[in-house]
């Protein structure tokens, strides 16, 4: 449903692309004084999705949150993409839903029933999840924010971080790339609504059927590709492996209507910002053309699923995630570390 | 001169595409931003128009001749 004030005129900024980047936070934080306890799995040293805290041999507590501007005018739609964009981080890890906390912001151009689909989209999505709400916190502001502060639990032994990629390892991606141009150019009205639907749908849909299968297999990587694009969250995989990500960039699924785009300059800020912290550590070495980088570097709301897998076992798990996830692709391969720490072939 | 300073994506692209639909063989605009900068190229370089910038204080200069 649409209400009278369109959600997203109420933002400045389209869902991920209003992420910080990821160097200006690395630099910000650098130096604090922190504790270091051994039962802390995955901090914040590696850039990962969510946090793990080890809690005994069989459970480990997984930890995330995330939330951002209004990225479409239907508040139930808003609040079912923001609330599997939050979860994602814990699939990301490998990991299952357990509890979460809604982070919400009201601005005055909402009325009661805005707020209340806004947060029926994100109940919604946690029931899908298997996931509890069991509170949270609302305050009022300039521009409406929504999101999830999420927990789940996973084995110890069987924690995905994104920096575990072996050399001889096939990367797959679960969900196809632009989104943020897409969005962008949706603002513009650039776009037919039947491709926006399409986009809505893929951005509320949550990555548990390919985590539920990813686990099945022995995957060494994972993380999920969002508001840092491919070539930011592929770069802080492959420097957290000490690996070389290797794109064959023919094979990345986007969405057709992307690339025009694109060329046009219908591109976020946050690709830019995406560019200023990756391209030092990309080297385009097919030669593709400067719109398909911008979709490589184009920041993802609620994106997909990457995750390095054994090359034996990539041709196996890719059919079964097909069967569920029609878009999912092998786009690559890690080898050791080479001069850049991605290579677009 | 086209005046984009303020605006943020995709404003100064919708601006400019808005003015290029009277075809002249130039167009001046300026914007305060490196997205916009790097946008509004995009746009007018895909119309086939070249693109030149100069940058003072934090603001861009396109100078895009056909």
């Amino acid at each position: 449903m649409e209400t009278q004030v369109k959600m997203t005129k109420l933002a400045k900024c389209a869902g991920c692309g209003a992420k910080v980047g990821a160097g200006t936070l690395a630099k910000m934080l650098d130096g604090f004084k922190t504790h270091t306890d051994p039962r802390l799995i995955v901090g914040y040293d590696k850039s990962d999705d969510a946090s793990v805290y080890y809690l005994d041999k069989n459970t480990a507590l997984v930890q995330t949150t995330d939330f951002f501007p209004p990225i479409v005018d239907d508040p139930y739609l808003y609040g079912q993409i923001a609330a599997t964009n939050a979860i994602s981080d814990i699939y990301a890890m490998g990991g299952e839903p357990k509890l979460a906390l809604n982070i919400m912001c009201v601005s005055d151009q909402m009325d009661k029933k805005a707020v209340q689909e806004v947060l029926r989209g994100g109940y919604d999505k946690a029931y899908e999840a298997g996931l509890i709400i069991t509170g949270g916190h609302t305050i009022n502001g300039a521009e409406p924010i929504y999101g999830l502060a999420v927990s789940g639990f996973v084995h110890p032994d069987k924690v995905l971080t994104n920096s575990g990629a072996l050399p001889g390892d096939v990367l797959i991606l679960t969900k196809p790339l632009g989104v943020g141009i897409l969005t962008t150019s949706a603002k513009a009205d650039m776009v037919e609504p039947e491709v926006m639907d399409r986009i809505y749908k893929q951005m509320a849909t949550l990555n548990k059927a390919a985590r539920d299968i990813m686990v099945k297999y022995s995957v060494h990587s994972c993380t999920d590709v969002t508001g840092f694009s491919l070539m930011g969250h592929g770069y802080e995989m492959a420097q957290g492996s000490g690996a070389t990500l290797h794109i064959k960039s023919a094979d990345v699924p986007y969405h057709p209507e992307a690339y025009e785009l694109a060329e046009m300059g219908f591109i976020p800020s946050g690709a830019y910002r995406n560019r200023e912290f990756a391209e030092a550590g990309v080297k385009n070495v097919a030669g593709i053309s400067r719109a398909l980088e911008d979709i490589f570097f184009d920041p993802q709301t609620s994106g997909g699923l990457l995750f390095a897998i054994p090359a034996d076992e990539a041709e196996a798990c890719l059919a079964e995630l097909k069967q569920a996830i029609p878009a999912a692709a092998i786009i690559g391969y890690v080898t050791e570390e080479l001069d850049a720490s991605i290579y677009l072939e | 001169m086209l005046d984009a300073r303020g605006l943020s994506c995709p404003e100064p692209v919708v601006m400019i595409r808005k003015a290029m639909a009277s075809k002249e063989n130039e167009y001046v605009m300026v914007v305060d931003n490196v997205t916009s900068k790097e946008n509004v190229t995009r746009y007018a370089e895909h119309q086939g128009y070249t693109v030149s910038v100069s940058e003072a204080s934090g603001e861009y200069t396109l100078t895009m001749k056909k």
